[in-house]
């Protein structure tokens, strides 16, 4: 007969078992899960969302026409099985019929994302809502902040004169010419990345970031006040200001009849 | 799994992804229930086709082929099998035994972590995803988690892997009680001579083998049909629930 005292132990025992492998087994997928840079493709959910979504059934790489989605392999770094691409190898040719999209089983990647409707109701394919990533341009190593001309990323940017702008300004230097230099606008910017595939400089000056580590984010005590888009920002915030320190009970001028001002 | 490289290198469109989910004829989803499972278990609801594929696919298992999932379409099989033949060939016994009841366990774990973190748990680590995605879209080092396997029921335990710890196995299990496929037993003409035991990768599922006819009815069942293929009195067949 098996006794209560040994049921027990080994109930125990699997639960201490299962505990130490759980944690292991849970430590380890944190740290497989965050990897923050990484491009995945276009209408991907942000980074948390499409991680637990995806599939990593690599329908979307087998439908990418340029082979330019790869599936992530054990070693290579990055959220295993998941999509991602590298513009210096291969960029995102912003397919108008977003095969990638298409394919994918679960809503990791969202049409609704890509998906423009006209005054009728209709909805079309947009490629150019994508936000793969944002482009950034090292100015230091661009060859056109130096002076020099180039223009490759400007041309080679599918949303050219919106996404990417060239503004002139004047060398001070020479005295006789002007920069023109490549600016990324950021509410364009899809992040496909032929801009960084084309970039002539040996490691590329001008590279596609995720949105979330290329941008910053001011709080709601700085807007532009002129900016009615910007007071916007305004209509989310609790009416009731919280502070962390208590404010002072003595009126502002009361310092100045301290004894020791 | 031909079926599958081929789409992925020639572009054949049979079947499109891999065993996590696929295109069939470019219209039938088909995705592994499990996955999906721990994708709900995370309180992510998978799109419209993502559910489906996982729902006829549970649907076939379930209702009639079992736990067949493990011995005629995992890709671990060929390295398992390998391992045994080769422990048979060097005459190597298990250096450790332990409850075949770890794997549900693990399955208990894959979808309690997945609660937890947000994503699903097991597909994190699963040497199985490893390869079939390997064989497909490239290895990497996947195949330091293919040998591990092999090593371990090569080394370690019999069988150690699928039959002990796998939860996709676990899973397969507890859903494939009730289908209608499976190995029938008829001890009339059974000679006792237990070639199907010894080849049976889930041993206490033949249970009834010596004592009585019947179908092998518990769920660990694999339904590779080994046991009818090494059987030579005609003893081991395939039959059905329905007659």
């Amino acid at each position: 007969m098996i006794e209560r005292r040994h049921v027990l132990i080994n109930t125990l025992r699997g639960f201490g078992l299962a505990a130490v492998g759980g944690a292991l087994w849970g430590g380890f997928v944190h740290r497989a899960k965050a990897a923050p840079l990484i491009l995945r493709p276009p209408g991907a959910l942000p980074e948390k969302a499409f991680l637990a979504k995806c599939i990593k059934c690599g329908i979307c790489v087998e439908d990418c026409p340029f082979d330019a989605l790869m599936l992530a392999k054990p070693g290579d770094q990055r959220p295993i099985g998941t999509p991602y691409f590298i513009p210096r190898k291969k960029p995102c040719y912003m397919c108008k019929d977003i095969p990638c999209m298409q394919g994918c089983p679960t809503g990791a990647l969202e049409k609704a994302l890509l998906t423009n409707s006209d005054q009728y109701g209709n909805e079309m394919l947009n490629i150019n809502r994508a936000k793969m990533g944002l482009a950034v341009i090292d100015r230091e190593t661009c060859i056109a902040y130096w002076g020099m001309q180039c223009d490759v990323c400007y041309r080679a940017c599918p949303l050219i004169d919106k996404a990417i702008e060239v503004e002139f300004t004047r060398n001070e230097r020479t005295g006789k010419h002007a920069y023109l230099a490549p600016v990324v606008k950021s509410e364009y910017c899809t992040g496909c990345g032929l801009c960084e595939h084309a970039c002539i400089t040996e490691k590329a000056s001008i590279f596609v970031l995720p949105r979330e580590i290329a941008k910053g984010r001011s709080n709601t005590r700085y807007l532009r006040g002129w900016d009615k888009e910007d007071e916007k920002r305004l209509e989310d915030v609790p009416k009731e200001t919280i502070t962390k320190t208590p404010k002072s009970e003595q009126s502002p001028t009361d310092y100045l009849n301290q004894d020791n001002f | 799994m031909t079926l599958f490289i081929a789409g992925s290198a020639y572009g054949w469109a049979i079947l499109k992804g891999n065993l996590s989910a696929a295109m069939l004829f470019g219209v039938i989803p088909l995705t592994d229930p499990f996955h999906v499972s721990q994708m709900l278990s995370s309180l992510v609801i998978p799109a419209s086709e993502a559910f489906i594929g996982a729902i006829i696919v549970f649907a076939f298992y379930a209702v009639i082929a079992g736990r067949a999932f493990c011995g005629w379409v995992c890709p671990m099989n060929i390295i398992t099998d390998a391992a045994n033949w080769l422990r048979k060939k060097l005459g190597i016994i298990d250096t450790a035994q332990f409850n075949r009841d770890v794997r549900y366990w693990v399955l208990v774990l894959s979808l309690g972590l997945s609660i937890i973190l947000g994503v699903a748990a097991f597909e994190w680590l699963s040497p199985i995803s490893m390869l079939h995605r390997g064989l497909i879209f490239g290895m990497g080092f996947g195949w330091i988690a293919v040998l591990s396997v092999f090593l371990f029921d090569l080394l370690i335990t019999r069988n150690g892997f699928c039959g002990h710890v796998c939860p996709l196995g676990g899973f397969y299990a507890l859903t494939g009680r009730f289908n209608i496929i499976k190995p029938k037993y008829i001890h009339e003409r059974c000679t006792a001579c237990m070639k199907c035991i010894e080849i049976c990768p889930e041993k206490q599922v033949l249970d009834t083998v010596g004592k009585k006819s019947g179908l092998v009815l518990s769920g660990e069942c694999i339904n590779c049909g080994r046991c009818i293929d090494v059987c030579d009195d005609k003893a081991m067949l395939f039959s059905s629930r329905l007659h």
